[in-house]
């Protein structure tokens, strides 16, 4: 994305945001509560409308070349949204149709399988809990087979169990060639999984490098972790 | 391949797997009107000449409940997206604006003509109608589902809650189509009041719809046809122009 800002009225919820995620890379989006992440990844998926500048998917404009960017995308929402009228797998071939795919039910099922939603596969999505929604969400950001995939705080609110299953299934997703964009307020998480990193304060961007850069500059008494160079660069800035 | 047959068949689906709810209870409503009506004003309000009063009623409830549902089903379906986030799930994809449209207009149709269909064939067995001119029937179901279908999008995109919809649904579509001439012939009303019901849109569909059933109507058929057709354009233009900008669905 280049020079993006988003005005909500006189909020600047983006303010010049210009950054660049390498194919096949494993990128963290950080900052605190109201610093433009959802928004930033909003823009992306053309949820959101930038006031000015531009956002590409591979090449692919999200405005003027929406419907190519938009295949290449798949985006997991932050919140456990749902249509409560359908089963697990209505809802997966309904998403798959809405990209044109009809004949879609081997990778359907392949991804259900993968995420353990088998024995959901005829439940209606009001009927899991809450860990099952989030594989279903995750699913449903798949089904098209999308090189790049966007996690808003894919482990909020999730159980051990799930986001260790959760960040196998991603590290491998990674590893086949896909793209990953995460945001997390759990910054161990970022540590450990992203190879760069970019911080958002207040829709500004306070740092992009690698993981191990950030770490190696940080100039403090003790050797540091994320937190800690996430703490001092928010209160620098 | 497009998204939009998928898009179609989820509206579909969407009332269908409710049809007790969605066409039955509406089917039931009209049964209700049907029998108290008729019992009712039988014999004392005038309407067309040598047709009884619940022959004159039938179509009237028919294109009442097929107003009445077109606009219930798209209103419904997208605000409940719309509150819950689930919209979400479309937005994301390459489904353009018209094809969007398209489907949810489609859907209103459906149910609008399936509930239709359902009243018809339950008051079958207590009058006996036969369609003078069933064409002109059919083109006014319809293009007035479909108007019904846009009016319920264009009220869903502008709502931020349900009770907003279910204000425009009470304060609006539903006095507009009980005042259209449903129960009564505007000739029996006195002149300012017949001036009046010229200016509801709802009127030239429920008269449109009885001409097909008699060969007769309040006004000239072809003409409220007309309306019809020319207000459905315009509230389509305007709804595909807020679906383009994004209008509360994009941000």
């Amino acid at each position: 994305m280049r020079g993006v800002e988003k005005r909500f009225g006189a909020l600047r919820a983006l303010d010049g945001v210009s950054l660049e995620v390498r194919q096949g890379e494993f990128f963290g989006l950080l900052g605190p509560n109201g610093a433009g992440k959802t928004t930033l990844i909003n823009v992306i998926a053309g949820l959101t409308r930038a006031s000015t500048g531009t956002a590409a998917v591979l090449g692919a404009d999200v405005v003027a070349d929406y419907r190519r960017a938009r295949r290449l995308l798949g985006v997991v929402p932050q919140e456990l949204v749902y249509d409560p009228f359908f089963t697990v797998r209505e809802t997966l071939r309904f998403q798959s149709g809405y990209f044109g795919l009809r004949e879609n039910d081997a990778w359907i099922d392949e991804i259900m399988h993968t995420l353990d939603l088998d024995a959901k596969a005829e439940s209606n999505m009001r009927a899991l809990s809450g860990g099952m929604k989030r594989r279903v969400l995750v699913a449903q950001a798949l089904v098209h087979k999308p090189p790049v995939i966007v996690l808003d705080e894919p482990t909020a609110g999730v159980d051990v169990e799930l986001r260790q299953d959760l960040w196998k299934f991603v590290r491998r997703l990674n590893r086949d060639g896909h793209t990953i964009v995460l945001t997390t307020h759990y910054l161990e998480e970022a540590e450990e999984h992203c190879e760069r990193i970019a911080m958002l304060k207040a829709g500004r961007l306070v740092a992009l490098d690698t993981t191990r850069n950030l770490l190696a500059n940080f100039a403090g008494p003790h050797p540091a972790d994320l937190e800690d160079v996430f703490l001092h660069l928010m209160a620098r800035h | 391949m497009s998204g939009f047959p998928t898009l179609l068949r989820k509206e579909l689906l969407r009332f269908w797997k409710v049809a007790v709810q969605t066409v039955g209870g509406p089917v039931l409503s009209a049964l209700l009107y049907l029998v108290i009506f008729s019992q009712a004003l039988g014999g004392h309000a005038s309407v067309f000449e040598g047709v009884p009063y619940a022959n004159f009623l039938v179509p009237g409830l028919v294109m009442m409940s097929v107003l009445q549902n077109a606009f219930a089903n798209s209103s419904s379906s997208l605000i409940q997206s719309k509150v819950t986030g689930s919209l979400v799930f479309v937005l994301v994809t390459p489904i353009s604006s018209l094809e969007f449209f398209g489907a949810y207009v489609l859907a209103s149709v459906a149910r609008g003509l399936l509930v239709g269909v359902g009243v018809l064939a339950v008051t079958a067995g207590f009058v006996e109608l036969r369609a003078a001119a069933p064409l002109w029937a059919l083109a006014f179901a319809i293009l007035g589902s479909a108007l019904l279908g846009v009016l319920g999008l264009l009220a869903a995109l502008w709502a931020d809650r349900f009770d907003q919809i279910a204000a425009f649904q009470n304060f609006l579509v539903m006095p507009l189509s009980m005042l259209s001439g449903v129960f009564y012939s505007i000739h029996a009303l006195p002149p300012l009041w017949q001036r009046v019901s010229h200016l509801n849109p709802f009127f030239y569909m429920i008269d449109g719809f009885r001409y097909g059933f008699f060969g007769a109507s309040d006004f000239v058929p072809a003409i409220s046809l007309a309306v019809v057709a020319v207000s459905l354009a315009l509230l389509s233009a305007l709804c595909l122009r807020l679906l383009m900008n994004g209008y509360k669905l994009r941000t």
